[in-house]
């Protein structure tokens, strides 16, 4: 089987700072990956770097079979890459409706028919829950609530590889069990790919992990042997996880 | 009654109110209100890149007077009929923003502010410069019978004040059922995302720029269309409306009226319309008048007339 991601040699510089530094990664279909690693170890920038937000200094990014390097960032969100923001980013003047219609509209054929765009809007409100809110604006929803919109989106927007940044920041217990299920729900129909700091997440759910520190790849492996892992204890485990 | 009937019945309800002050209106306020319905046209044309787009462009009189220049000219030295000069007038408008928007659009903010207002001035020096075909600063004079249009009904002279009104109402009534239309399209609700969070909407799908680019030229278009109807119905084409001045007006008008609203461009235009028309009646400091009212309205009604009614009573209104 052929991998939906692949990254080789992937760097970007900020000034004399390699924040991902010669990344070479490779994602299957219908897996769900965590990224995980201490502040600053670049995978917002490597996430970036794969939805095309930030350029590469160096390296290549195929996705499907094609080189993807040189795309613009909205040409790969049609080739079915979509991203949730780490820091909450929905448009918040704007209606839960209108804010899901965006991406609905855009994988329709036909954006102006009225009952399908409607129907996509319901459907991928019910999936987070939040189809009882859809008049509200976006602003006015508990910040838990527009988490699961951010959601939304991306679910709305059919992608084959979703990069969920850090999806359960600030959301509560039972918010998180929710957010699991949802997750799962997810996986089943795309590739996931998760960045997660709260450790009990990533090990419910994803069947491979990978860590960075320092922007380069320190390990790769199961969820068991990454906590086997002694690198990986000494640089961000703490060794008591 | 849905939501959607109820728009479009407010909206014709309102060209409807138009038609009847054909009849009701004394000359003087008949002449008036023409040439407002063909500046509110200009103004809602400025509106959907300024109030939907939320990009503040200060070279739209460019827009005005590629219409006003490209159907007098046509008509001066082409020969060209009032239909024919219409189109050479949108044709100008459209290609001038086309060009004006692949360039000043990869800035935005102060730098775009900047980049369309030098396009708008090159544009009027342009004008000046030119004045073997533009007549310069004195502009163009349209004679009687270079406004008629022949029909097989019979012939419709755009002097005549009714005809002029009328036509007047009709391109208005189109533009706005149009601008209606735009704003509650897919179109129309990618333009206001990408005004509120352009990044999040890129990261949606949407390339920005070329909506942008769309957005632009179809406000170039109407208001070329705005400025070629103006020129044809007062039969005059003159420089100072590409100058710095007409690209503030419909900023003005749309800001009292409320940005970002179908009908505000219209209320805003009437309003300062008026506004200098009743204050010149008492006072030769008329414009003393007029600044201390606008600060006013800017104080107690921060999103213009239409936009402070929809916030606090009438959220349906587009």
């Amino acid at each position: 089987m052929n991998a939906l991601l692949e990254t080789r040699g992937l760097s970007r510089d900020f000034g004399g700072l390699r924040a991902v530094d010669r990344v070479d990664f490779s994602l299957m279909p219908g897996e769900i990956r965590a990224l995980i690693g201490p502040n600053g170890a670049g995978k917002t920038t490597f996430v970036s770097l794969v939805c095309g937000r930030i350029e590469p200094s160096a390296g290549t990014i195929v996705f499907d079979g094609e080189d993807i390097t040189a795309l613009p960032a909205h040409r790969r969100v049609r080739l079915g890459i979509a991203y949730t923001f780490q820091i909450t980013s929905v448009f918040s003047n704007l209606s839960v409706f209108d804010n899901v219609a965006l991406a609905v509209q855009r994988t329709l054929a036909d954006g102006r028919s009225q009952g399908r765009l409607r129907a996509g809007v319901i459907e991928a409100l019910e999936r987070v829950g939040l189809a009882d809110r859809a008049s509200l604006p976006a602003g006015q929803l508990a910040y838990g609530h527009q988490r699961l919109l951010e959601v939304a989106m991306g679910l709305a927007l059919r992608p084959r590889l979703m990069v969920l940044d850090e999806p359960t920041q600030g959301l509560g217990d039972s918010e998180i069990e929710n957010f699991i299920a949802l997750a799962r729900e997810i996986a089943a129909s795309a590739t996931v790919l998760l960045i997660e700091h709260n450790m009990d997440v990533v090990m419910q759910l994803a069947h491979r992990i990978t860590v960075l520190e320092a922007g380069r790849v320190l390990a790769e492996g199961t969820p068991e042997a990454i906590r086997a892992d002694e690198a990986v204890q000494r640089a961000y485990l703490g060794g008591g996880a | 009654m849905n939501g959607s009937a109820r728009l479009w019945l407010l909206h014709a309800a309102v060209v409807a109110l138009l038609v009847a002050l054909n009849f009701l209106l004394p000359a003087y306020h008949h002449g008036l209100m023409a040439r407002i319905l063909v500046l509110a046209t200009f103004a809602m044309g400025y509106n959907l890149t300024f109030g939907y787009g939320g990009l503040l462009s200060l070279g739209h009189a460019m827009f005005f007077a590629a219409g006003l220049y490209g159907a007098g000219l046509g008509i001066q030295h082409l020969g060209l009929g009032v239909p024919a000069a219409f189109l050479a007038g949108l044709a100008c408008g459209a290609a001038l923003a086309l060009l004006a928007g692949l360039l000043a659009l990869r800035t935005t903010g102060v730098a775009f502010m900047i980049v369309t207002l030098m396009f708008s001035q090159a544009f009027h020096l342009a004008i000046l410069y030119f004045s073997a075909f533009t007549g310069g600063d004195q502009g163009l004079v349209l004679r009687p019978q270079q406004r008629r249009i022949e029909t097989a009904l019979g012939t419709l002279d755009l002097t005549d004040p009714t005809t002029r009104y009328l036509t007047a109402l009709a391109l208005f009534a189109v533009v706005l059922f149009a601008m209606l239309a735009i704003v509650r399209s897919g179109f129309g609700r990618v333009l206001v995302a990408i005004r509120e969070n352009e990044e999040r909407a890129r990261m949606l799908g949407y390339d920005t720029f070329a909506s942008r680019l769309a957005a632009l030229v179809t406000s170039g278009t109407i208001c070329a269309a705005a400025g070629a109807a103006y020129g044809l119905l007062f039969g005059y084409v003159g420089a100072n409306f590409a100058s710095v001045q007409y690209s503030i007006l419909p900023l003005l008008w749309v800001l009292l009226g409320g940005a970002a609203t179908t009908l505000g461009p219209l209320f805003g235009t009437v309003f300062m319309y008026y506004l200098i028309d009743i204050a010149s009646g008492y006072t030769s400091a008329y414009m003393l008048a007029v600044g201390v009212i606008l600060i006013l309205l800017v104080l107690f009604f921060r999103k213009g007339l239409l936009g402070t009614l929809r916030e606090r009573w009438l959220r349906w209104l587009p």
